[in-house]
């Protein structure tokens, strides 16, 4: 029930002379403060039009982009063997999966327009490199199990970092993750059933499938972000119920369903020292490579030129096209202002 | 006998000259989401329950429920070339599209043209048992029957819109009209296409007339991209013996009777795009016999080298 006056937040500071001004933005500001608490503690949600601090505003914006440039790189390695897939079911199923990344990526830029921040901003700061997206997908794809170890880990870690999402306490955010976690349990599922296929298939698939599994998993792991003791903003996220579980947590289930279903793979994960500590209840894994994870973050990873450069690619190649469009659609607008006019 | 709905499977007799014309709006779309129940199904692909899909058919052709005749099939197999080459083509604007939405437009529109090669495919297999895989797969260049302007490459956008809007409206002329064939398969495959085929329709016309009155560039690209596509629209509307004996037995038309309204359709939206429909020669053609451009093979290099690589494989 967020009152409408409580969006009014200026963007400048009142000038002199403004003082009457002044405090009256002070007392919409503790009055949307006092709202923007209450929301928190009853675990309910902001939306856009209610008063947020700007830091709750900037950290989702950050997140929401950089999970909207996620999705949009993310279409990369898998588009790279739509062409190949070797058979035309796989074909049909990988070209709907790989449209479904781009469908993600308008949700949740629209999410994130909610925020104030325009779409082209968004997509000119990635193509700038100035946003992030999720490191995994500066990983090349290199045979056909890539499709399936993808769908399987990179998936599977990424619908147990979403689905908390759903709860998360900006609404535009949370219902589209929703949506997303449907079709991401979707494409997890047909990841596994690649693996299973080629498993159960020649020692030449199965040999692919486990390679596969091998290149992905510890970057699959990592993609829950560094460890707890690590990780700077975490404490703040979960404070505003943007983040419901730590990393290390997630990590931790995340780990324990892999163990599970890689057995009915009939695969192995490469990390021999995963095992359950029945003290702490946990699933335990093998040390990361930490400094590997910094190095593809800072942009020395082994595919992200291509990527931003893919990206760029297509969006500088596409500009005629959007300029033609914009354009068309002034015209119309004029014709159909001059019909009403003469109406 | 395949199960869809109305589209089911009794022999139709007639011509097929005397098909309504049906050329405004999308016509019925309304499809038997209600009770599909298929939570799993990816949300932006809504699947009906009573779609018929390239399983069916290919399970009754396994089964014996179905099988073409040697004329169905070489013509089925002349579809389904058509619609795989072209997904081929289009799949690759997916991640390369302008704008986001043509990511996902293309690629839906790609999906339905691989969802079309796949019922067709199986079906003409049925005369040689051969799954739709083993005809994708395992021929080669002159066993394709897809006609060139299916293979041109996609260029730049507005090269692929001319392409597209070519095929859009030849592809809904064929297929209404094929919704009578005497063979129940076909009519039924071409029930289902032809309704996503009529929003291909839509979606290029609208391109067509967003590119011709943008901006001058966009203009520019249009007229060009309609000069180097329009020498292969000939080649769709050539007759031969297979359709003469096809037609003559209500399976299906000939080509050329498509001509007609294609060029007053089309026609209609060059005039509200002030085009001029491109005056160019026609190249030869020949794909329905087998000869292909130099491109085709570059297409079945990268579609079936993977496939080739562990023969017998499944995935």
């Amino acid at each position: 029930m967020a009152s409408q006056n409580l969006q009014s937040v200026p963007d400048q500071p009142a000038g002199p002379g403004a003082g009457d001004a002044q405090d009256q933005t002070a007392q919409l500001e503790a009055e949307g403060q006092a709202y923007f608490d209450r929301v928190m503690a009853e675990d309910s949600r902001i939306e856009p039009k209610d008063w947020m601090p700007a830091a709750y505003r900037k950290t989702l914006l950050r997140q929401i982009s950089q999970h909207a440039h996620s999705e949009i790189i993310g279409m990369q390695p898998e588009a790279n063997w739509i062409s190949r897939a070797p058979s035309l079911k796989r074909k049909a199923i990988l070209m709907a999966k790989v449209q479904d990344e781009a469908g993600h990526g308008l949700y949740l830029y629209s999410a994130a327009e909610t925020l104030g921040q325009s779409r082209d901003k968004m997509m000119d700061d990635l193509i700038a490199g100035k946003a992030r997206y999720s490191s995994i997908f500066n990983y090349p794809a290199l045979t056909w199990a890539d499709m399936g170890a993808i769908g399987w880990l990179v998936d599977g870690a990424a619908i147990c970092n979403q689905v908390p999402l759903c709860r998360a306490s900006y609404g535009p955010y949370g219902r589209a993750m929703v949506r997303i976690c449907k079709e991401e349990s979707f494409h997890q599922r047909q990841g596994f059933e690649i693996l299973l296929e080629l498993s159960n298939g020649t020692p030449a698939q199965k040999q692919m499938a486990q390679d596969a599994v091998n290149r992905w998993y510890a970057p699959a792991l990592m993609m829950f972000g560094p460890p707890d003791d690590d990780s700077p903003n975490s404490k703040q996220s979960m404070a505003w119920n943007i983040k419901r579980f730590s990393n290390d947590e997630l990590r931790s289930r995340f780990v324990g369903m892999m163990v599970e279903q890689v057995r009915v793979l009939g695969l192995t994960l490469p990390d021999s020292e995963v095992r359950f500590n029945e003290e702490t209840k946990k699933w335990e894994h093998g040390p990361l490579d930490w400094e590997e994870f910094k190095e593809v973050l800072a942009g020395r990873g082994p595919c992200n030129a291509q990527r931003l450069e893919r990206r760029r690619e297509a969006h500088d190649d596409g500009a005629w096209v959007r300029e033609a469009a914009a354009a068309y659609a002034a015209k119309q607008a004029r014709k159909h202002a001059e019909k009403e006019f003469a109406a | 006998m395949i199960p869809t709905g109305s589209h089911s499977s009794q022999a139709r007799t007639g011509s097929l000259a005397g098909v309504a014309p049906d050329t405004e709006g999308h016509g019925d779309i309304s499809v038997g989401v209600a009770g599909s129940g298929d939570s799993s199904a990816s949300a932006t692909r809504i699947t009906p329950g009573n779609a018929l899909r390239p399983e069916d058919i290919a399970l009754e052709v396994r089964t014996g429920l179905v099988k073409p005749s040697e004329d169905a099939a070489e013509y089925a197999l002349r579809l389904g070339d058509d619609a795989l080459i072209l997904a081929q083509r289009l799949g690759h604007w997916i991640s390369r599209a302008p704008e986001l939405e043509e990511d996902v437009a293309l690629g839906n529109i790609a999906l339905d043209q691989l969802g079309h090669a796949r019922s067709f495919l199986s079906y003409a297999g049925g005369a040689w048992e051969k799954s739709e895989d083993e005809l994708a797969y395992f021929r080669r260049e002159h066993e394709f029957r897809s006609a060139h302007l299916f293979e041109q490459p996609n260029g730049d956008f507005a090269v692929t819109i001319a392409r597209q809007f070519v095929v859009s409206y030849y592809q809904f002329e064929l297929y209404r009209r094929l919704t009578e064939s005497t063979d129940a398969t076909l009519a039924a495959i071409s029930a289902k296409a032809v309704k996503e085929v009529d929003y291909h329709r839509d979606h290029s016309a609208q391109w067509i007339l967003r590119l011709a009155q943008g901006t001058e560039e966009s203009r520019r690209r249009i007229t060009h991209g309609l000069r180097l596509i329009w020498p292969y629209v000939e080649e769709l509307f050539v007759d031969d013996e297979l359709t003469s004996r096809l037609a003559e037995a209500g399976t299906a038309v000939e080509p050329s009777s498509l001509r007609a309204d294609f060029d007053r359709l089309t026609g209609a939206v060059f005039a509200e795009a002030e085009l001029e429909v491109p005056n160019v020669p026609a190249a030869p053609g020949g794909g329905r016999r087998g000869k292909h451009s130099e491109h085709l093979g570059y297409i079945l290099a990268e579609m079936q080298v993977l496939a080739r690589e562990h023969p017998g494989a499944s995935w």
